[in-house]
């Protein structure tokens, strides 16, 4: 009695989420179903269930995007992105929480601060010097800045993890006759991986869907990511939005599977610090 | 030894980061067309731009209306939600999922959902006249009057769950004798929230109100990708206008003074709220 009078009063709040859950997830929706239709079809239905369904849009749009190469890209910046953040953080990480180097307090504050320079500072004289160190455009240049601007997250994230954890299994090693390079591959990296798969996906997913870099440092179709080659892509194929659709729905199908795989990782390390707009 | 293990990224981050930033504000007071010589003028870019240049002060403008906007509307969605979510259990995980996807794609696919759905003619608007709701197909991202305003809920409505989801982690950690000490004491559900839930989750709030006030200055994606700053510079952002004045002018020590403009605005922003939390107003 008392349980189901506890039950009813949450019948506004049930409704209230769900109208709001159709708004998170129906404009979504509405993308995968244009994504099926044909050109005839949306133009007098834009927003309902597909009445044929068409999935040749996703070849044309597979071809006319090109998206065997910008997903290619977009894969390669963000595999070469989260290894060199994960290695060159993952070192600044170890020494910071193991090796007390001198003066790390002031490093901390140091990447706190300096971390927070915004993009629009220095865009222009990166820029510039990217040109004339011959980076301008080519995939190493983007790859160089990517590491650069997520670095500090991944310090902080894999400073404190490494810090929660107690020294004992590398004493251990230790007392066992391990050497420092052992027990830096033998023991921590090991028991690193859950922080590494955090960090990693949170560079990842920031590195797949990052727009406004690419735009203004790649000029060549064939090194675009999806990201930019796709808002290209709109531009150009501005009214035919089953096929844009398509190539929307493409773009995502892997972001959304891994979050749904491993959406726990996804929260934890998004909620932690990749935090942005 | 230990430094050998940080020099590398430290290095990296300072020629990409550092340096450019400090140089930017070096260039901020030249005329440069970012080739060739840049001709030290001194404060000239600054001048222009507050007291000459009409599109930057409209830009500016828009950008402290964007501010007002992500401080309130987002905010005001998250904490009611999460306080509704908060008292839910069947299906609890399955919604909290369903909110914080839209946080997970990719600005240029949420822009292109957008243009979709606002589209007079094959929007949202069009297939609620089919059922019987009439005068909302408007071309919102189209109209000067509208444009903004658009592009703000566009860009709320993939942010504001993520808000929604970090506040409602913070009241998990409120410990529940706290809710049970406010039963006693006869509180209802709002004086409960008042003086249970929104003390207990203060810190977070505070935060992200700090980190909204710098990046409201910052925003670029969902503008450059909707409009491009228009129609008419209606939706002109700063950062729009410093990628305009750099990139397609070649205004470099111009663009370089909206830039150090941006980030000083950012940075008072900043330094506001630290100054508010050291006075006591945070916890």
């Amino acid at each position: 009695m008392f349980k189901k009078k506890g039950r009813s009063r949450l019948i506004p709040n049930y409704i209230i989420l769900i109208l709001l859950v159709c708004l998170a997830l129906g404009p979504i929706l509405v993308l995968f179903f244009n994504s099926l239709k044909s050109f005839t079809d949306l133009g007098t239905n834009p927003i309902g269930l597909p009445r044929v369904i068409l999935i040749e849009n996703y070849v044309n749009a597979w071809v006319q995007g090109e998206f065997a190469t910008t997903l290619t890209n977009s894969l390669i910046y963000v595999v070469f992105t989260v290894a060199g953040v994960l290695v060159l953080g993952g070192m600044a990480a170890y020494s910071l929480a193991r090796l007390d180097p001198p003066g790390d307090n002031f490093y901390l504050v140091y990447m706190l601060t300096l971390s927070t320079l915004p993009f629009w500072l220095y865009v222009i004289p990166l820029f510039i010097m990217w040109r004339n160190l011959g980076l301008l455009d080519t995939r190493a240049g983007l790859i160089i800045m990517y590491i650069a601007f997520n670095s500090p997250f991944a310090i902080f994230l894999l400073r404190s993890f490494l810090m929660s954890l107690s020294r004992d299994f590398e004493d251990a090693a230790r007392v066992d006759g391990a050497n420092e390079w052992q027990v830096m591959t033998r023991v921590v990296i090991p028991i690193m991986w859950p922080a590494f798969l955090t960090v990693g996906l949170v560079v990842g997913l920031g590195v797949w869907s990052e727009f406004q870099a690419a735009l203004i440092f790649l000029q060549r179709d064939e090194l675009m990511p999806v990201t930019t080659s796709y808002y290209n892509f709109t531009q150009r194929f501005g009214r035919d939005w089953s096929l844009t659709s398509a190539g929307a729905v493409m773009m995502i199908a892997p972001v959304l599977a891994l979050f749904l795989a491993l959406q726990r990782q996804f929260v934890t390390g998004l909620t932690q610090g990749g935090i942005k707009l | 030894m230990p430094w050998l293990f940080i020099a590398p990224i430290t290095l990296l981050h300072l020629v990409v980061v550092v340096g450019p930033s400090v140089a930017g504000m070096y260039y901020s007071l030249t005329e440069w067309s970012g080739i060739g010589k840049a001709e030290f003028v001194g404060l000239d870019n600054f001048r222009e731009l507050f007291f000459e240049d009409r599109n930057f002060l409209l830009a500016l403008r828009h950008n402290l209306m964007w501010l007002a906007f992500f401080l309130t509307v987002p905010f005001a969605m998250a904490l009611a939600v999460a306080t509704l979510l908060a008292q839910v259990r069947i299906g609890s995980m399955a919604i909290r999922t369903a909110f914080f996807i839209p946080y997970v794609l990719p600005s240029v696919v949420v822009a292109s959902i957008w243009r979709m759905l606002l589209d007079p003619r094959l929007g949202f608007g069009v297939a609620l006249e089919n059922w019987g709701i009439k005068g909302l197909a408007y071309p919102y991202l189209g109209d000067k009057n509208t444009a903004l305003a658009a592009i703000a809920f566009v860009d709320n409505w993939h942010w504001w769950g993520f808000l929604m989801i970090l506040f409602l982690t913070a009241m998990q950690s409120i410990p529940s004798d706290l809710y049970d000490a406010a039963k006693i004491d006869g509180a209802n559900r709002w004086q409960e929230f008042l003086h249970v839930t929104l003390p207990g989750i203060r810190p977070t709030v505070f935060f992200m109100l700090m980190m909204t006030a710098i990046w409201s200055f910052l925003v670029f994606d969902y503008v450059w990708i909707l409009t491009h700053g228009g129609p008419a510079g209606s939706s002109e952002m700063l950062a729009t206008y410093l990628y305009k004045q750099a990139f397609q002018r070649f205004e470099a020590g111009y663009g370089a003074a909206i830039g150090i403009t941006m980030s000083a605005i950012a940075g008072v922003m900043a330094t506001i709220f630290v100054l508010l939390r050291r006075r006591g107003w945070d916890v």
